[in-house]
């Protein structure tokens, strides 16, 4: 059935289109404003409540009725969790979250960057079928590697070490779909002139191609450096000791140990929050992007 | 080993970059080990900790491989027929897994892409400021799951939480069921609502404006359009984020490990938390390997008869 024939429902439509200035549509501007406005509430209110907890008493944290503000603000919850040699060292383990999502935000680029210029631009005997083998991993559930992955990861020595966390994330076939579909995309005419004038592969790569998609590697960086912050699954398996773990890990532990201590437990959650909440709100440009196109691959 | 890569037109390459061969001169590309080089360090840690593991939890579900034990002798299929058999030690837990990953998925997959569905045809309208809500909406998929498991396991604590407190209620979110299944659904959507709302919105935007101009010449009404331009032209963009929320919402193990702890009793112990447990805590590897295959075959059969009865649906 298509809309030509299909006949009109209701005689709402008949109306004028752009109706400004009618009440009618003055009301409903309203409504969309209340309603956009209440929809803030729900996705900025959870954030903002983790932070206002963070800095009241525990007794306040959980008195009943609960108090919107606190009724005087204290950041004692955070005094303990930033001393770096605490049974608790959130500190630490932020620097381990950093130093762990930096590196593999690094590799992830280094690799995928090159893989995928091969995969975009250059001719060689195997290439559409080395292609479709590393796509065709984006559709393996992750979890299958999850196991036998711990075990090679024993091999190589990398249990509770930085490495477990940067490296095995690097091989996911993501970065390089998305990076080779962006360098695929762009006009062949400078790289020709770049050949006549005698450049080789690498200087094309180095000093065209990739000045040419800064945000293409903008955005699989914010992605890469996101998704290896907030690993959850890996890390509390692949890791042991307190002063090795990362946020999302010790998260956990700290949740054991502190249980009815909603302070201190939401002062965890806020300081593995703020990176994040501070990298999108610079980078959102990014991530939107990143994520859009991921989605018109079908 | 000589012979120069050319231009010379590369037929039977399947890939190929619409820019690459923009032009047929001869000239001197690359040596024929260049393409390779570049690949290569990629292709080591692809095979390392893609490829290998993928063939490794093979060999390991086909024997009986405890990380603890010396010898891991050959069993064959017992592992996969362990899971069958009701008289087996991990039949019980295995099945209960999956039975608690069938129920959040099946509760979570509607909402996960109905309300995005809804909140992208919000912000495709034109009106100051949508970039901002845009980017509102997605904030809560930046935070990890151990922040919103929680921030989640606070806000709906039965005595002390926010969301009783703010209902007057006292229900017992996370440990009576439906309750625990509703709050885990409901976190879940929370979170990760913004993804599918930015992957539908990019879709909308690429519904040429005519189709919209043209209906409303023919007198359609808002809904008409949604039903007859709309949804149409998002058919690839439906499939494929309907296809990724099923994997993600058969993923789930962080929200039910932090907020419920896999209660009350097991009722929220998914699938890969039995499948972790048994691997990484239990170290009964072979057996956690054939669970992991065994639940990637029923999704990927899943997400075929998914994208076969999608395929059906074509209008007329």
């Amino acid at each position: 059935m298509t809309v030509l024939t299909r006949p009109e429902a209701g005689s709402r439509s008949a109306g004028p289109r752009h109706g400004a200035g009618a009440p009618g549509a003055l009301l409903r501007q309203g409504m969309f404003w209340l309603f956009l406005l209440v929809l803030t509430v729900i996705f900025v209110g959870p954030i903002v409540w983790m932070f206002l907890t963070s800095i009241k008493t525990n007794p306040e944290a959980t008195s009943v009725p609960p108090t919107l503000l606190p009724s005087s603000p204290t950041f004692s919850a955070y005094e303990g969790l930033l001393r770096l040699d605490g049974a608790y060292p959130v500190l630490r383990w932020f620097l381990n979250s950093l130093l762990a999502a930096t590196l593999h935000m690094v590799l992830v680029l280094a690799v995928a960057s090159t893989a995928a210029y091969a995969l975009a631009r250059l001719h060689f005997r195997g290439r559409g079928v080395l292609f479709v083998v590393i796509v065709s991993t984006l559709f393996v559930p992750g979890f299958v590697f999850l196991i036998p992955n711990y075990l090679i990861i024993d091999q190589l020595g990398w249990l509770d070490t930085v490495w477990a966390l940067a490296v095995p994330g690097a091989a996911g076939a993501f970065g390089v779909f998305f990076l080779r579909q962006f360098f695929a995309m762009l006009p062949g005419e400078l790289e020709e002139a770049a050949l006549i004038d005698g450049a080789n592969q690498w200087q094309i790569f180095t000093r065209i191609v990739l000045p040419n998609s800064k945000p293409a590697l903008a955005t699989l960086a914010v992605l890469s450096f996101l998704s290896n912050w907030n690993d959850f699954v890996w890390p509390i398996y692949v890791l042991f000791s307190p002063e090795r773990l990362t946020l999302p890990a010790g998260l956990r532990l700290l949740q054991g140990a502190y249980t009815t201590d909603y302070p201190v437990i939401m002062a965890g959650a806020f300081v593995a929050s703020v990176p994040v909440l501070i990298l999108f709100l610079f980078t959102q440009r990014y991530v939107i992007e990143g994520v859009s196109r991921s989605g018109l691959k079908g | 080993m000589a012979s120069p890569t050319t231009t010379a037109p590369a037929r039977g390459d399947a890939a190929r970059g619409p820019g690459a061969r923009s032009s047929p001169t001869r000239i001197r590309r690359h040596a024929p080990w260049t393409p390779y080089a570049f690949m290569a360090p990629f292709l080591v840690i692809f095979a390392t900790f893609i490829l290998a593991p993928a063939a490794l939890g093979i060999w390991m579900s086909l024997h009986d491989w405890d990380f603890m034990l010396p010898n891991r002798p050959f069993i064959g299929l017992d592992n996969y027929a362990a899971l069958f058999d009701s008289t087996s030690a991990v039949f019980e837990m295995f099945w209960n897994g999956m039975r608690a990953t069938a129920i959040f998925t099946v509760a979570s997959v509607p909402f996960l892409v109905a309300i995005p569905l809804g909140l992208a045809v919000l912000l495709n309208r034109k009106f100051p400021g949508r970039t901002v809500f845009r980017a509102i909406f997605f904030m809560p998929y930046v935070l990890g799951v151990a922040v919103i498991g929680l921030l989640f396991r606070f806000m709906l604590d039965p005595n002390i939480g926010i969301v009783n407190g703010l209902f007057g209620t006292s229900t017992p979110w996370i440990t009576a069921q439906p309750w625990a299944w509703i709050s885990l659904v409901a976190m879940t959507v929370w979170w990760t609502l913004g993804f599918n709302t930015i992957i539908y919105l990019a879709g909308m935007q690429d519904i040429p404006g005519e189709l919209y101009d043209a209906a409303r010449v023919d007198g359609a009404s808002v809904w008409q359009q949604f039903r007859n331009v709309t949804l149409p032209g998002l058919r690839t963009v439906h499939l494929f984020v309907v296809t990724i929320t099923i994997l993600a919402s058969a993923n789930m193990f962080g929200q039910a490990l932090l907020v419920t702890n896999g209660g009350p009793g097991d009722s929220t112990r998914t699938a890969l938390i039995v499948m972790l447990a048994e691997g990484l805590e239990r170290f009964r590897m072979g057996s956690a390997a054939a669970m992991s295959y065994l639940l990637a075959v029923i999704l990927g059969i899943v997400s075929i008869v998914q994208v076969l009865a999608m395929r059906e649906r074509r209008p007329r």
